[in-house]
Order: C-alpha cells, then structure tokens, then sequence
C-alpha cells in the first residue's frame, strides 16, 4: 500500500464545524475573559482560519465525531498520562543508575490505524512513553528506537508492547 | 496550596535536571533525544501546573502552552531522529560495540 492510496474523503460540513470550535475555543482560551466584543471578535476570526485552511482539512476526515467517541478519548488521555509518568520515571531510573541499562535497538511495529491523523497520533504518544522514540511511519509500518529492547523480539511481540494499550483506545475516535 | 505549588515546581525542575543528565550520559544520539523529550516534556507540565496553582487566573494560557508542549514535542523529536535515521546516523548498540572491540566504558 503506497502513501498515495489512503483513503482520504473529502472533508465535510461537520469538519468544518469542528475546527470552528477548535479555533474559537482556543481564541477563547487565550483572551481569558467572556467579553461581548471579544467573543465577536473570535467567531469573526475563528471563521477567517477556518475558511484558509480548508485545504488542509483533509487531515481531520480521519476523526469519528460523535458522541459514542468520547468515552474513548477519555480512556486513551487516562492511558496517555499514566505512560507519560512512567516513561520519566523509568528514564530518570535509566539516566541516574551508575551502570547505565540500555539495550537498545531499532524495531519495526504495526498499525491498523488507516487515517494519517490516527498514525500521527499514535507516534506522538509512542515518542511520549517508556523507552520508545518513533523514528519513521512507512504506511501501517512504524518505526521505533526501543532503548530496552528484549532479545529475539519479533514484529508480533513488539507490535504487542509499544503499540496495541494505545491502540485499542484510539480506535475508538480515529479511523 | 503554596506547598502543593511548590513541590509541583520542584519536581518539575527535577525532571528537567534529569533530562540534562541524560543528554550528558547517553551514548548516542537517539537516546539522547529519548531522554531529552520525555523528562522535558513532564518536566515543563510540572513546572506549569505549579505555575496554575500558585496564579489561578492565568490557568487558561497555562492550558494552551501544556496542549502545545505535549503536540510539538514528540513531533519534534520524531522527525529530528527520522532525519539522523535518512542521514545514515546508526544507532549504538551493546553487540556493535564489543564486536568492535571499542568497549571503553
């Protein structure tokens, strides 16, 4: 399966919507206050990016907006955080013990993720938790730098590891 | 709250402290953008959420820089390292060394 193949529908009204909100939300967030004038400032320009960056829109068709898709979202930020902790604190184990335990090693793990949106995703938290670091995406192939790579790994055993606790919560809201 | 503040702070300076630490003992340099990216990244949402505590008002700005750390910071990383990786920058490894024979640790 080449990059150009993704399947990439176009973009529709409710996407649209999605980054208005995104947009005005983040305008919101960063004036501080629930101003009139300001609130009408935000919903003018929130409409201005939204409009200019319709042809990057494509990118967003790979999130399932709907309600049945917040759970999910709520699970995978839950898992996300708890990674996050563990991986500095099992660095900063790493970084500080004389020895210096490091086994590392460059595996390959895959994806079922289809969107580019849900791979992004997925390497962004890779990159955020124990000893992983994503160092290329090639299709549904990501590759990884594994600080702590047990021997005879395979790609089924790595793909168990690194990838599938995320996974299985990102499917829920990306294709 | 003052204490809750300041141990978030504290402990956020300690990851950062250990992220440098790392930069300065990994053996190569994708361990090195391991370690530099993690600790940074708890390390500065420490340091922010002490920050939310100590001044509550600020808390939304607070939110959008914790929202574009934890984007761009993996982001960043990846494709430092998906450059050093099209570079032809190999990766160390324990085997390689010794086969080496250049094992001077």
């Amino acid at each position: 399966m080449t990059t150009k193949s993704i399947q990439r529908p176009e973009p529709g009204f409710v996407h649209g919507l999605f980054l208005y909100l995104l947009v005005f939300a983040l305008w919101m967030l960063l004036v501080g206050n629930l101003d009139t004038a300001e609130m009408a400032a935000g919903a003018v320009v929130a409409l201005i990016v939204t409009l200019a960056s319709r042809p990057h829109l494509s990118i967003l068709t790979g999130l399932i907006i709907s309600p049945a898709a917040l759970l999910p979202l709520l699970r995978y930020l839950g898992t996300f955080i708890v990674a996050l902790v563990q991986a500095n604190l099992d660095m900063a184990r790493r970084v500080l013990s004389p020895s210096l335990p490091l086994q590392p090693a460059v595996v390959e793990v895959e994806t079922k993720l289809k969107s580019p949106l849900g791979r992004l995703i997925l390497a962004n938290s890779i990159t955020l938790t124990p000893g992983t670091l994503t160092v290329d995406v090639q299709d549904q192939v990501l590759l990884v730098h594994w600080v702590d790579c047990p021997p005879g790994s395979d790609l089924a055993s790595t793909t168990q590891a690194i990838t599938s606790k995320f996974e299985q919560h990102l499917k829920g809201f990306v294709l | 709250m003052r204490l809750i503040a300041d141990l978030f702070l504290v402990v956020g300076a300690a990851f950062t402290l250990f992220g440098a630490i790392g930069l300065i003992r990994m053996p190569d340099v994708y361990n090195r953008i391991q370690a530099g990216t993690k600790a940074v990244t708890l390390g500065s949402l420490c340091l922010l959420i002490g920050i939310a505590l100590l001044y509550p008002a600020w808390w939304s700005k607070l939110l959008v820089i914790g929202v574009l750390i934890l984007i761009t910071n993996p982001l960043g990383s990846s494709t430092i390292a998906r450059a050093l990786l099209k570079a032809g920058v190999k990766p160390w490894s324990k085997a390689s060394v010794s086969q080496a024979g250049e094992a001077d640790r």
